[in-house]
């Protein structure tokens, strides 16, 4: 019975968010600070776990891959689509859960027990779209940024690791890289991640913003922000792969 | 003028306002007092529409409020200005953006004439030199007095006052006081405020309402209230050892 009302609830709230704006100026302005504060703001953590999965991929490929009868730019296409497929969307949307989705989470759950919301709604403002819309369209629109640099960072670390070590020729590395290349994988990646900044940045922002209480009450909304989007965005991994990939 | 007539509030089963009948005036500060718990908050609230009501109606001049359609409401909040216990200035922004945000929203003012109109709404509360400080930087007194800025940079005709005192010394206490008070007289605001601080109520309460266990069992003007046989509020009025010394060595 929770279930339902929570998701009637989170209904709602996603009606308010879609209102029609105040204020366009003011939404674009916000848009672009959130642009900053979820997209750019990420840029670190998504290079540094890219390189180190696109090395280790390689390592682990490679291992299982150690017999003559297989040709060795075999670990390349199988880094590659690892990355394409799989890491670069929905691991990627993962991390981003969690770094991003509990910082909504808090962020606005904060400014609820602290009466900032209520100072909103007082003033006339759409609280909720005001807050929530630019948030949806910065992530929107930079989490696919952050998945295509993902997949080069992550493709350019298995690269690096061939180029340290001498598991694998650079260049059987580069052919298994562009040999079958789908270009449809990426559109297909990109296509997923739309969705999930879409899932992340709504359910964290319901976490958030019907949060009561205090302190307490916040870490529990943004706790409970970053398991919900995780296992929405592996639901949604799921019926996308077999809607688009099937 | 704010009318609010037979107003009833509950959460599930507990009633916290209860046939609540008041008029607060134009022009004048109207003061909401009573213990922690009495209903003030949820009263407040209630008049402001940030809670709905189960009975009763709450009327700004000739408009009732809870009749009133989403579009329609938001015309009317667009008149209310409102001083939060915690000043509610948003931490992100500064104290210049914070008081731009209302006329940024609902005014087609040029940057200048914004910049204009919140540098008066600051010099009007004594603060000047503080556009560019962020509320983490700034004391809470000085918070509550932004938060004044805010609350009256698009004129309002309503001010509302959750315990504008709570958490200040009592010298800073008095300047919020005085400030709410000349301010609702300079613009000839419908003023309300609700507080349990007894210095404010003899200061600046024109009207004074007493809430106990969510039902109104009182009303007076400051001076009415040292002269009460209502129980009840002189067991409020008269709760410090200061208070009990002075009524028997006025």
């Amino acid at each position: 019975m929770k279930f339902f009302e929570e998701a009637g609830q989170y209904f709602i709230l996603l009606t308010k968010v879609f209102a029609k704006p105040e204020k366009y100026i003011l939404y674009y302005r916000q848009t672009v600070k959130e642009v900053e504060k979820i997209g750019l703001n990420s840029f670190g953590i998504v290079v540094i776990i890219s390189i180190f999965v696109g090395a280790v991929i390689t390592i682990q490929t490679n291992y299982n891959l150690e017999n003559p009868l297989l040709p060795r730019y075999l670990v390349g296409v199988t880094v590659r689509d690892s990355l394409l497929l799989e890491f670069s969307s929905t691991m990627v949307a993962l991390i981003l859960a969690g770094k991003v989705g509990s910082s909504i989470a808090s962020e606005i759950g904060t400014m609820r027990v602290s009466e900032q919301i209520d100072a909103l709604e007082i003033m006339g403002v759409n609280s909720a779209s005001y807050l929530i819309l630019p948030k949806i369209i910065a992530a929107m629109f930079f989490f696919p940024i952050l998945s295509l640099l993902s997949m080069f960072v992550g493709i350019f670390g298995g690269y690096l690791t061939c180029i340290l070590t001498d598991i694998l020729l650079p260049s059987d590395y580069i052919y298994g890289i562009q040999y079958m290349f789908y270009p449809h994988y990426i559109s297909y990646s990109v296509t997923k991640v739309v969705f999930y900044a879409f899932i992340i940045v709504t359910i964290s922002s319901y976490q958030g913003y019907y949060a009561e209480g205090g302190a307490l009450e916040v870490g529990r909304s943004s706790t409970k922000a970053v398991v919900y989007s995780s296992i929405l965005v592996l639901l949604a991994n799921l019926i996308l792969t077999k809607l688009i990939l099937s | 003028m704010i009318e609010v007539k037979h107003l009833t509030k509950k959460f599930e089963d507990k009633t916290v306002l209860d046939d609540v009948s008041i008029t607060f005036e134009q022009g004048k500060t109207n003061l909401i007092i009573g213990q922690s718990g009495s209903g003030k908050t949820v009263l407040l609230k209630s008049i402001v529409g940030l809670h709905t009501v189960d009975q009763g109606e709450i009327w700004y001049d000739d408009r009732q409020y809870n009749s009133l359609n989403f579009k329609q409401k938001k015309e009317i909040r667009k008149e209310i200005g409102m001083l939060f216990q915690g000043a509610a200035l948003f931490d992100s922004s500064t104290v210049e953006e914070n008081v731009m945000l209302p006329l940024d929203m609902f005014t087609e003012m040029s940057y200048k004439e914004k910049l204009s109109r919140v540098n008066f709404c600051l010099e009007r509360v004594n603060l000047t030199e503080v556009n560019s400080l962020f509320p983490s930087e700034i004391s809470g007194g000085m918070k509550k007095r932004v938060a004044i800025a805010r609350a009256i940079a698009l004129n309002p005709k309503y001010l509302f006052c959750d315990e504008p005192n709570s958490g200040l010394d009592p010298q800073t206490g008095i300047v919020i006081d005085n400030l709410i008070k000349n301010i609702t007289e300079e613009f000839n605001i419908t003023t309300i405020i609700n507080t349990h601080d007894m210095n404010s109520v003899i200061e600046i309460g024109d009207k004074v309402v007493f809430i106990y266990e969510g039902k109104k069992i009182w009303e007076g003007s400051n001076q009415e209230i040292m002269k009460t046989e209502c129980k009840e509020l002189n067991e409020f009025v008269f709760a410090t050892n200061l208070a009990k010394k002075l009524r028997e060595n006025p």
